[in-house]
């Protein structure tokens, strides 16, 4: 090992194990992830059983077009993500640069559908827990109509779920705006790449939450 | 072995040396200092909660200021003293050490899990003294907190930052044993504190986030009014308490197992002996981190819960019991025909086992669905839960303190002032709380500060009251004065050797009398097992005394 070797910290053996270290290390934050998740996954599920009927008819209010984009948008995403772990693997940087730009527009085109949604919303008074006041007509619904015992519940988890992971698709796009300029500097290589990696692996997982959000929200 | 001028705590000067170091070491010692001031805090709230409880009626508390008292108490103890302790202070020092690592798998991130403890602990101390005071006690159950003053949110912020501390620390301890371990250094060579710790990082890992995302929501419930636990807004009461035991019970594992680990290391150096069934107890160890999980319906027994779930929850309850038990009876088997060597940290690792013994038998019975109906709320149940986390976690926690005191500071300490205290804080602290388990069974409420209007029923109330509270200031000296010896043995005691207790594990026989700040000149490579007493003494060298 080199002494300019600046990629290897002094009290690892090899890259091997520092990637692997950092790897596991991953996903074990990726599991608290998931934990922090399942809290409001419970809430929604007690909540859901105990008033199964106001949700289905609450729900009608999310637009499932609207949500149904935005799947889109996080799926092909993750595709361009792992596409740019790829190739960084290959060495080929200047497609890793596009293919993280690419991956920053569609979280971007995520978070501008998004504010789109919570700005209908709240424009019609639909806000969590106690500023619930729906009123307005939107495609020939009447909101006042859905004024209605445990719909506040209803739009409280909604917001705090999609909020929550909304958060962590702002964390992505800092993360992946600081992975390009580093990509652009040529700070990795076949040998190291293992920041790209592990956000590739932290996108994955704010997909994949979306992924669970998108139907039990809009569609059931 | 290593040059005595040259160590960690010297390599380096200055406040900003410390302050921005990653060495695990260091970073142990400041989680050390951190806790200490903190359980000197909360010490003090305790007196002040005995003392009014000393004799009947109001004495130097009022009614709402007694249940602030013993809300920051709580907090402070729970939260800032015995989750983090055990993993920060001496996982941190020790753990590396043990497997023949040169520091931890991600150094900066452990500092950083210093720095959110730190800012978790300002939070809640100082929103607690300048915001306004919070009398919820430690668990925050809605709607105590949903009605409260808006200062509870900086104590659920706090626990919030803290426990992302936590994660931390664990992930840092998990990826580090399964890494980061010396050529040779299997998993049946580890020493079973580092089982114990590696264990508790898994509950640290998948039970803290659910506490965090549980006073977000709390926060959310009282900033925005969600309605999910708040029962005046159609939420729930019940399912916060579900939410926040599901990481609160696991949290009584995060505190105990650590100090279990150190119980299994100080039974097999003083007793000189392999310890017996060392496999059942590195086992028994995930086993207990695994079994937590699914037990925390007993704090719910008479808050409405199904009665169904109620049975399954009080009989997995028992199961914890088994592997616990596979401990106690391998500790006591580690002694038999051993050559038992009784220094302080013994005498502490022999009181957890009889302090310990006593916490987690009355443990199963306030697991019984009967029995806990009639002692649930009551001063049982205080007296149970400070037997594990003070009798257990903390007496470990002061035994291991003792132990590796020599290789943290390069001193000894006075074996006589050692022997003193202990004594004394035995003496206290069964005095305190036995009692307790009287006024319990007799049905005195926890959370009253005046228990007058019980005594034309229950005159004892009085006198076992005063006990308690005379108990308690037994126990404050004997813990002053481990402050008192520990202070002047920095200063002025004399120099440790590099192996002064003749222990067999890494961080004794590798390192010199105080560890350089990169561990070890060359890796260990390991050849045998952490226990193997068996072999001469001239391997591992003889015992000195100091």
């Amino acid at each position: 090992m080199s002494s300019a070797d600046t990629t290897l910290k002094h009290y690892f053996v090899s890259h091997e194990q520092q990637f692997d270290a950092a790897k596991l290390g991953m996903w074990l934050f990726l599991v608290t992830e998931i934990l922090l998740f399942a809290g409001m996954f419970v809430a929604y599920a007690v909540y859901r059983s105990w008033h199964p009927e106001v949700f289905l008819q609450v729900s009608e209010l999310l637009d499932w077009r609207l949500g149904a984009l935005n799947t889109v948008v996080l799926l092909a995403s993750s595709f361009t993500v792992a596409l740019s772990i790829h190739f960084v693997q290959k060495g080929e940087n200047d497609k890793v640069v596009v293919l993280l730009i690419m991956t920053l527009v569609c979280a971007a085109i995520f978070m501008v559908v998004k504010y789109f949604e919570y700005s209908g919303k709240f424009s019609h008074g639909v806000f969590p827990g106690a500023g619930f006041e729906p009123h307005g007509i939107v495609d020939g619904k009447d909101y006042s109509k859905y004024d209605i015992p445990f719909a506040p519940q209803f739009f409280s988890i909604y917001f705090v779920m999609t909020g929550i992971h909304g958060v962590h698709v702002l964390v992505g796009m800092g993360l992946f705006g600081w992975l390009t300029t580093r990509v652009a500097r040529g700070h990795f290589s076949p040998q190291y790449y293992t920041p790209v990696e592990l956000t590739g692996l932290y996108w994955h997982l704010v997909d994949i939450i979306w992924i669970f959000l998108f139907p039990l929200l809009y569609l059931i | 072995m290593s040059d005595e001028s040259h160590n960690y705590l010297n390599a380096r000067k200055g406040l900003w040396s410390w302050l921005s170091t990653t060495d695990h070491k260091r970073i142990g010692i400041m989680y050390a200092i951190a806790c200490g001031a903190f359980f000197l805090l909360g010490g003090i709230l305790a007196t002040f909660v005995r003392t009014e409880l000393g004799e009947p009626g109001e004495t130097i508390l009022g009614q709402d200021q007694y249940n602030q008292v013993f809300t920051l108490h709580g907090v402070v103890m729970v939260f800032l003293v015995i989750i983090p302790a055990i993993p920060g202070i001496l996982g941190n020092f020790v753990l590396p050490l043990q497997i023949g690592a040169k520091d931890v798998a991600f150094p900066r991130l452990n500092l950083a899990s210093w720095y959110l403890f730190m800012a978790g602990a300002i939070m809640a101390v100082c929103g607690w003294l300048f915001v306004g005071k919070v009398d919820t006690g430690w668990t925050f159950y809605t709607p105590y907190s949903s009605g409260a003053s808006n200062a509870v949110l900086w104590l659920t912020s706090a626990v919030f930052i803290a426990g992302f501390a936590s994660i931390f620390t664990g992930l840092n301890f998990i990826v580090t044993v399964h890494k980061m371990r010396a050529p040779g250094m299997t998993w049946n060579r580890l020493p079973l504190f580092t089982w114990a710790i590696y264990a508790t990082g898994i509950v640290q890992v998948l039970a803290t986030p659910v506490i965090g995302i549980t006073m977000v929501l709390l926060f959310l419930e009282k900033l925005l009014q969600i309605g999910i636990f708040d029962p005046a807004l159609g939420g729930d009461p019940v399912l916060f308490q579900h939410f926040f035991w599901f990481y609160s019970h696991p949290a009584v594992y995060i505190m105990i197992l650590p100090a279990m680990g150190i119980i299994s290391d100080l039974m097999g150096t003083f007793s000189r002996q392999h310890v017996s069934g060392y496999t059942f107890i590195a086992l028994s160890s995930v086993a207990i981190a695994f079994l937590g999980f699914l037990v925390w319906g007993h704090h719910m027994f008479v808050a409405g819960q199904s009665a169904l779930s109620s049975i399954i929850f009080s009989m997995l309850t028992f199961l914890i019991g088994i592997p616990t038990g596979i401990k106690v009876f391998n500790w006591v088997a580690t002694m038999y025909k051993g050559s038992v060597w009784l220094r302080t940290p013994m005498i502490y690792a022999l009181m957890f086992l009889f302090l310990f013994t006593i916490g987690g038998l009355t443990g199963i019975m306030v697991g019984v669905l009967a029995v806990d109906v009639h002692l649930h709320d009551t001063y049982f149940v205080v007296a149970h839960f400070h037997y594990v986390m003070m009798g257990g976690a903390l007496i470990g926690l002061i035994g291991g303190l003792h132990y590796w005191w020599p290789k943290m500071t390069g001193r000894m300490y006075n074996e006589t002032a050692g022997v003193i205290a202990a004594i004394l804080v035995f003496i206290g602290f069964n005095l305190t709380f036995f009692t307790q388990f009287f006024l319990g069974t007799k049905g005195m409420p926890r959370r009253y500060h005046d228990y007058s209007e019980f005594l034309e029923i229950y005159p004892e109330f009085a006198v076992l009251n005063l006990a308690s509270t005379i108990g308690s200031y037994i126990l404050g000296v004997g813990l002053v004065m481990i402050l008192v010896y520990a202070l002047y043995s920095l200063f002025r005691g004399p120099k440790a050797t590099a192996n002064p207790w003749g222990a067999c594990t890494l961080e004794w026989t590798h390192t010199g009398p105080i560890p350089d700040e990169h561990n070890f000149h060359d890796t260990p490579l390991v050849t045998r097992g952490p226990y193997d007493y068996h072999l001469a003494d001239d391997v591992f060298g003889k015992k000195t005394e100091s």
